[in-house]
């Protein structure tokens, strides 16, 4: 909302030399934001005054074009030019040069004299052009910051002006006015408006307050105007859609007589573009009181208006020139035609007030907020009535809009009022809030004295009356927002200032500290940065393509992803199932601004659909669905587990003099899903996996002792690499985290630590290449018994000496006993039994 | 060199002035050799076998008995005094060496290679946990819930009603089909409710997390940040114990110094609400007021959502972007420095912020 100050002066107390900062400061203490600031003169700097042209002379270019040399009298005649400075004439008339053909002899214009300077940082000076020195500038609207129109010179005549020549042209056109734009919250819809925000004004500063419609003399009650049926048979909510509509008629009006300037002055200021006077009048008259009114060609209405719900099928041409379907749920304003407006929206084409009106009927209505709301998104129609309307505008206010408008037809366009007039509806019932004495001192935490809390809810426009225990308050009618006491305690702290509320710190009851899940998260990722990844935090907006590719579940199948309805663009319009297209865009992006051996991870949910999404309806606010409800509203939600991934190219450190760094490779993937089982307890088994990520023989399938598969981790495929533009040998890993914080141990018990001395055996069995060395591992665990305490496979061979499609693989086993040295026999017997599993489940030969 | 002394006459053992003068020259040799080489010679030259003092040694055996005392205390004590003169000159000859070697090792420890990649933390994730432990030290609980959440959740507990303009200010990603009322959260406040629902009175939880909006990416928007979320439900709680917590964190956070603000404002599941400035001294372009977040009093529908009677218990809420935190605090001048993943960014802050 933008607030021309000149306007606001009008009803509060602004002090004459009080910027638009000053009052946007002013505002910030009761709760609106400060926005931005409109000030002509921060752009247009004077001499900038009212001319006549004395004599003008067409001379014709060698460029075809025909210029104007003027003689503009700038000063009156028998007057001495005040003004002094380089280019002004000490005779008061100035030559100019002139390239518009609007204008002619005789005619006041606006002039800047040289040393002005003109929005764009354009400053005018005597200077020499086609033959002539031409001391300032004729000037356009547009060449003055006020307008779009530069098609012409500004003739004054034509906006209804004829000042004196010698006029500050910017006092005439009110460019030394300024506005202070504010926020204003979506609660707060009396304050689109003048009258909303002069009264906030006064409540900042403690001043004291207009209310501009009590400076309408209103009828008290109307009859005998235009037929007006309200007839919602639709109610949004049971709520009617219209309980009042004021109609009023003004005839005889002269539609095409300009605005004063002061008008258009703040209502450009207000950021209102001049349209025509009865167009200008209605916005007006909104954006002083906050009641959005509509203007009909009353001659081209037929029959009765009836306001209600379209009807399927039905369409209308709106104001903008398009046809729109109407829905059955859009409030109508209709006559015997047909429908002729989207109530509250916008009005439509065919009754729409033109030049050639003579005739105006005012409505000034009073809709509901909901019903507004939806016609206005339905039909994308933004515009100031909806946004005042589903915000909510004063009942009362209707009748003494209708009239202010009516006053401006009258005094502006020369019309002459009706005093007949409509006003049908109901009032809706008042809101009585019961305020216990006692409840906005606790709710604040500020001891208020009863005058502040009654002065203040007095202040605001509300009736207080004081019963036993609580004061009954009934809110003023333009507060919709009032409904609770706690409502109205949060008035009365912004009234008394929010900077008067103490400070005390309660103390929560002991707590638990982080969870274990919490704790094994911020451990795991922790650990991974401490070993040397960098953490990434990538958007969970991916492709398509790249879940089906990237997201894949064990069975091979792409996971269902959850789809969203407006992304920011199309082509990422998914959740993310996997982590690791995210990290490789990362990457990719790394890559190209230069760095290539990098180590990325990033912990961070993915999307899981299950087989139901969401739920049909959701229950109603301000009450617990039950148990059944939040149930199947718990259930609707996608399963959203942690995963971490990582990506791994290049290098593992940087090339230094004495350094030569080391290629990641797929056993760096696997490292580091093992390190990451490690940090949290929870074994990872790893076998040959197969994804379609991954390089086929060099990825790992990571599941838990139990079986469950956790993720996958190796080198990525190698054709993906290229169609990524990823360097080759790139690794990655991904792992279910919320999977291993599940399997991680509650306790840990504790093992005996065995003193006696440990006896080695290395043995080199030969398996087929097929067999996974880590199988061969297990099965000479299993064989060697308790006294095994510990084997790893320390060689892996094939080629001479081995036959062809085989390998030797060669291990290390520790044996040791808890309670004996062992002997040299025990251990080898240990061994063969070892050995003994190795070759009856694989047909291991010992070298 | 002193070189052996072949052919050189055998000193008699008996004959003081001669052994002496063998003990004289060996141990000037014995001092003159520089080298643990030279020393080496010396030593097989003036105590070997063909050495003057081992030849004339040797002689004992024949003297007669009676002068075999006396020669063999004079040998005794002349081969002590060069073994101990070979020793000590042994063992300076060999520290002499050992520093050498030790010089001769010098490196350039400038020229060091960084052998291991120093890994990094995002200040996101850094802060958030830097946030959570303050308020982990004040006994509060770390809540989360999921970043696809019900609308429910999202909104209608949280009191936005259905077609109000706050409910559209949010700038909501929906889920397809909108039928099913999913959405991705559009702050952390959801968690709230859940907390509030799985929670016994009184509840202090703070709850951190991903919040997503439809806001394109540039130099101060993001579609996808971070917000922290405080709730406090217990008896009796007011706006007092809301500033007073708020101020308490604020110093946890920037020092003792810290000050802050409230402004009226509205957001539909507090009320009272306001707005949370902070004062930021150190602030580019001079010291000033920062927005910082959300804050107020829950609204009594929120805790009828969750089944909590507003006439028995109060609570306040407070939120603020993370996002908006680190850039302020440490200075970020772009959102999409934070967002875009350049090394470079996180590497920086390494584990700290």
């Amino acid at each position: 909302m933008r607030i021309p100050l000149s306007w606001l002066r009008e009803f509060a107390q602004v002090p004459a030399g009080a910027t638009a900062e000053d009052v946007m400061a002013e505002l910030v203490k009761v709760g609106f934001e400060e926005e931005a600031v409109h000030r002509p003169t921060d752009g247009l700097k004077g001499p900038v005054v009212v001319g006549q042209v004395l004599s003008l002379v067409k001379e014709p270019q060698t460029n075809g074009k025909t210029i104007n040399w003027c003689q503009v009298r700038v000063v009156p005649e028998g007057q001495e030019q005040t003004l002094t400075g380089k280019g002004i004439d000490p005779s008061g008339v100035q030559g100019i040069i002139c390239g518009a053909h609007n204008f002619v002899e005789g005619d006041k214009v606006v002039v800047t004299l040289p040393g002005a300077v003109l929005p764009g940082d354009f400053h005018i000076s005597a200077r020499k052009t086609y033959g002539h020195l031409s001391a300032g500038m004729i000037a356009s609207v547009r060449e003055l910051g006020i307008g779009e129109d530069h098609d012409g010179i500004l003739v004054l005549s034509r906006i209804g002006l004829d000042p004196e020549i010698g006029t500050d042209a910017m006092e005439l056109l009110g460019l030394y006015d300024q506005a202070a734009e504010i926020n204003v919250t979506p609660d707060r819809g009396y304050a689109f408006s003048i009258r909303g925000v002069a009264r906030e004004y006064a409540h900042a500063t403690g001043t004291a307050f207009t209310d501009p419609a009590s400076k309408v003399a209103a009828p008290a009650s109307l009859a005998g105007g235009y037929g007006v049926k309200i007839n919602d048979d639709a109610p949004i909510y049971g709520k009617p859609g219209c309980d009042r509509f004021v109609a009023r008629t003004v005839r005889g009006v002269d539609a095409t007589r300009p605005t004063p300037p002061w008008m258009t002055s703040r209502l450009r200021l207000a950021g209102i573009r001049s349209i025509s006077l009865p167009v200008d009048i209605s916005n007006y008259v909104m954006l002083e009181l906050g009641q959005p009114l509509h203007f009909y060609d009353q001659d081209k209405l037929s029959g009765d208006i009836v306001v209600r719900r379209a009807v399927a099928g039905e369409k209308l041409t709106t104001l903008d020139g398009k046809e729109r379907a109407l829905d059955p749920e859009d409030l109508l304003i209709t006559d015997a035609s047909g429908p002729i407006g989207v109530a509250g929206v916008m009005g439509g084409a065919s009754t729409e007030v033109s030049d050639a009106t003579s005739t105006v009927l005012i409505e000034a209505a009073h809709f509901e907020e909901v019903s507004i709301a939806r016609s206005r998104r339905r039909h994308k129609l933004p515009s100031e009535a909806s946004k005042r309307f589903e915000r909510g505008v004063d009942w009362q206010v209707a009748n003494v809009a209708a009239q202010r408008a009516v006053d401006l037809l009258v005094d502006l366009a020369g019309g002459t009022a009706d005093e007949a007039g409509t006003d049908v509806g109901t009032a809706p019932d008042a809101v009585t809030i019961d305020l216990p004495a006692e409840f906005p001192a606790a709710r604040i935490g500020l001891d208020f004295t009863e005058e502040q809390i009654v002065t203040c809810l007095e202040d605001l426009g509300a009736a207080v009356e004081k019963n036993d225990a609580s004061w009954a308050v009934s809110a003023p009618s333009w507060r919709n927002d009032l409904e609770t006491k706690e409502d109205l305690s949060e008035e009365i702290a912004r009234l008394v200032g929010y900077d008067k509320i103490p400070a005390t710190l309660p103390v929560a009851p002991p707590g638990r500290g982080f969870t274990r899940v919490q704790q094994q998260r911020r451990r795991l990722v922790q650990a991974l940065a401490d070993a040397g990844l960098t953490e990434v935090l990538a958007y969970p907006f991916v492709s398509k393509a790249a879940n089906d590719t990237f997201g894949v579940a064990e069975a091979g199948a792409p996971r269902s992803a959850v789809k969203l309805a407006n992304p920011i663009s199309e082509e990422h319009g998914y959740l993310r199932t996997s982590v690791l297209p995210g990290l490789i865009e990362v990457a990719k992006r790394n890559h190209s601004r230069g760095f290539r051996d990098l180590a990325l991870f990033e912990a961070g949910l993915v999307f899981l659909p299950g087989d139901t999404l969401g739920t049909e309806s959701i229950p109603p606010l301000g009450a617990k669905p039950s148990d059944e409800v939040l149930d199947a509203l718990y259930d609707g939600v996608p399963d959203q587990p942690l995963h971490i991934a990582a990506v791994l190219t290049g290098h593992d450190s940087p090339a230094a003099a004495g350094h030569t760094p080391r290629a990641w490779d797929w056993a760096d993937a696997l490292d580091i899903a093992r390190q990451a089982g490690d940090i949290l307890g929870v074994e990872i088994v790893v076998s040959q996996g197969h994804h379609q990520v991954f390089h086929p023989g060099r990825a790992a399938q990571l599941s838990l002792r139990s079986g469950e598969v956790v993720g996958y981790a190796g080198e990525l495929h190698p054709k993906l690499l290229a169609a990524h533009d990823m360097p080759a040998r790139s690794v990655a890993l991904e792992i279910d985290a919320d999977a291993l914080f599940e399997a991680a141990a509650d306790v840990i018990v504790a093992r005996h630590i065995s003193t006696f001395p440990v006896a080695t055996q290395d043995v080199a069995l030969v398996v087929p290449q097929e067999i996974p060395a880590d199988d061969v591992l297990a099965a000479l665990r299993e064989g060697a018994g308790e006294l095994l305490e510990d084997v790893a496979l320390f060689d892996v061979y094939a080629g001479k000496g081995i036959e062809e499609g085989k390998k030797s693989l060669a291990f290390g086993l520790r044996f040791r006993a808890a309670d004996r040295t062992l002997t040299a026999d025990e251990a080898s017997a240990a061994r063969e039994n070892a050995v003994a599993m190795a070759a009856s489940r694989f047909g291991a030969v010992q070298r | 060199m002193t070189e052996t002394l072949p052919g050189a006459a055998i000193p008699n053992p008996l004959d003081e002035a001669a052994i002496a003068a063998a003990v004289d020259q060996a141990i000037t040799a014995i001092a003159g050799a520089s080298t643990l080489d030279e020393l080496k010679a010396v030593r097989l030259a003036h105590t070997g076998e063909k050495s003057p003092l081992s030849l004339a040694n040797r002689e004992i055996g024949g003297l007669p008995k009676d002068q075999k005392a006396a020669a063999g205390k004079l040998m005794g004590s002349s081969r002590g005094r060069v073994s101990k003169a070979l020793a000590e000159r042994t063992a300076e000859l060999e520290a002499e060496n050992d520093a050498r070697i030790l010089v001769e090792e010098t490196v350039d420890v400038t020229a060091a290679p960084r052998r291991r990649r120093a890994g990094a933390r995002h200040p996101l994730s850094t802060l958030q946990d830097r946030v959570a432990d303050i308020f982990v030290g004040m006994g509060w609980e770390i809540a989360e819930g999921p970043e696809v959440e019900s609308e429910w959740f999202n909104f209608d507990a949280l009191n936005f009603k259905p077609d109000h303009p706050a409910r559209e200010m949010q700038d909501t990603f929906f889920v397809e089909p909108p039928e099913a009322h999913l959405l991705m959260r559009t702050h952390t406040s959801p968690v709230q409710v859940r907390s509030m629902l799985e929670r016994e009175v009184p509840i202090y939880v703070l709850c951190p997390g991903k919040v997503f909006r439809t806001d394109e990416l540039d130099a101060t928007h993001t579609p996808v940040f971070h917000q922290f979320e405080g709730l406090a439900i217990d008896k009796k709680l007011s706006m007092a114990d809301l500033r007073g917590t708020l101020e308490h964190f604020a110093r946890q956070m920037f020092g003792d110094e810290a000050q802050i603000r409230l402004r009226p404002n509205y957001f539909p599941f507090t009320e009272p609400s306001a707005e949370l400035d902070i004062f930021h001294p150190g602030a580019k372009g001079g010291p000033r007021w920062i927005e910082w977040g959300g804050c107020g009093m829950v609204n009594p529908n929120v805790l009828r959502a969750a089944g909590i009677d507003p006439d028995l218990y109060s609570g306040f809420a407070f939120g603020m972007g993370i996002e908006r935190t680190l850039m302020f605090r440490n200075e970020v001048g772009d959102m999409r420095d934070m967002i875009e993943g350049d090394v470079r960014f996180s590497e920086h802050f390494g584990m700290e912020i």
